[in-house]
């Protein structure tokens, strides 16, 4: 299993019955392939719609329904469309019960940078800064290393999308939970030891003496 | 509400005015309406939208033409004519967290001096901005955006100005044409008076200047 799907498989688990979920582009976006069978869940796209189905079959795509990347999507069966300032009133306003977004750093009190690499890469900010701030619960979906480098560090270098800690960080090697502004080693993806998420993390994690294999 | 020609509709918008363009990635931008601007060689416009789209869509359009000397935006990532132009100097922008910016077009819409939000606090977007307490929680002070014009791209649009939008091409749209000083609008489809029911309404006719009529 790749990264990428071991991420998205175990990040599913956070699914509940009923749950009004935005899911950033990248990884996240993979999540909504592993909901569970017979559990409905609106998938909220903050261009205006909740109910974001699959991708239309070629030759099906309708111009005037997007995602967020403006790709086309479809909509299910009760699905609703509505204007921005509802979209991101459902953001701010605390109704989204769980966003899945992707990260660059996230620091050691679970503070996460994920929208501009200075001198490099600066596209916007977009929705991340309310959904972070906004969403009830905030899952981080990413790689725990990026060219080697941990990305779970002490301080971010990178400039912070909200003050607001995320709650739960899940990469291919660990599920990593923030609370209290502390971070607390909680799984290890299955033949990844203790020691093996450690090495490749640069800020401080709590271990409890037993830590349990993810559940993919 | 006048019916106008798209010529005589995009005559209305001298250069360096500032134009809120509705549409999300082009998905509800008047792409008609662009394609005038450019035609007529406007110049130094402040273009207020979520994003520029892509190179040959929507804004795009404009940002290629070097129509635009200003952009207020949530997200330029997928269009890199406007980053290399933003990085050169020739094009100023200001990123703004998406929820602020509608919140702030919504907000001169609906005459209000602004919104407090707790979006952007302890990050680059609360710099040089007023922070206010309201019972013991921080918030930002994002204030109001106001422009020239606003663009609005409708699904349905009647005589008088009636409008109704498509799936999600509504996005920006409606809170702009609440926005916009002078709003000029082009449908998909212009119906009789009556057509649209009352309930589908979304932007009431008084709100629209110009209904730009088909060829």
């Amino acid at each position: 299993m790749d990264a990428q799907t071991i991420i998205a498989r175990r990040i599913a688990h956070e699914l509940r019955d009923g749950m009004l979920v935005n899911l950033g582009i990248g990884i996240p976006t993979l999540v909504a392939n592993f909901v569970p069978p017979g559990m409905h869940v609106f998938f909220q796209s903050e261009n205006g719609l909740i109910g974001t189905g699959p991708i239309p079959l070629e030759g099906l795509a309708q111009a005037r329904l997007t995602d967020a990347g403006g790709r086309p999507v479809t909509a299910i069966p009760g699905a609703s469309t509505f204007d921005s300032a509802v979209s991101f009133g459902l953001i701010r306003g605390g109704h989204v019960d769980l966003t899945v977004l992707g990260g660059l750093q996230v620091d050691s009190r679970g503070r996460l940078a994920n929208w501009m690499i200075p001198g490099k890469m600066v596209p916007g900010m977009g929705g991340a800064m309310d959904l972070v701030s906004g969403a009830r619960r905030v899952v981080v979906a990413m790689q725990h290393c990026a060219k080697g480098k941990p990305k779970i560090v002490r301080e971010c270098n990178l400039p912070l999308t909200s003050s607001r800690a995320i709650d739960l960080i899940v990469t291919e090697l660990a599920v990593i939970e923030q609370s209290g502004g502390r971070l607390r080693l909680v799984e290890t993806a299955p033949g990844v030891s203790v020691a093996d998420v450690l090495a490749a993390t640069e800020a401080e994690l709590e271990v409890p003496s037993s830590v349990p294999s993810m559940e993919l | 509400m006048q019916t106008t020609s798209l010529q005589d509709a995009v005559s209305k918008i001298p250069s360096g005015a500032s134009i809120m363009v509705g549409g999300f990635m082009g998905v509800g931008t008047p792409e008609r309406v662009i394609d005038e601007i450019v035609r007529q060689g406007k110049r130094n416009l402040t273009i207020i939208a979520n994003d520029t789209a892509v190179p040959g869509t929507g804004i795009g359009k404009l940002v290629s033409a070097g129509a635009v000397s200003k952009i207020i935006a949530s997200h330029i990532g997928l269009n890199p004519e406007t980053q290399k132009k933003m990085l050169s100097g020739e094009i100023e922008v200001e990123l703004v967290p998406q929820g602020s910016l509608i919140e702030r077009i919504r907000s001169a819409g609906f005459g209000l001096g602004g919104v407090l939000t707790a979006t952007g606090l302890g990050t680059m977007v609360e710099e040089g901005k007023r922070k206010i307490e309201v019972e013991g929680r921080e918030f930002l002070l994002e204030p109001a955006l106001h422009a020239d014009f606003a663009l609005v791209q409708a699904f349905l649009a009647d005589y008088l100005g009636n409008l109704t939008y498509a799936l999600t091409a509504r996005n920006f749209n409606p809170l702009m044409a609440m926005a916009g000083k002078t709003v000029i609008v082009d449908a998909e489809h212009i119906v009789p008076v009556g057509m649209i029911s009352p309930d589908h309404v979304i932007t009431p006719a008084p709100i629209v200047d110009y209904l730009v009529l088909g060829d």
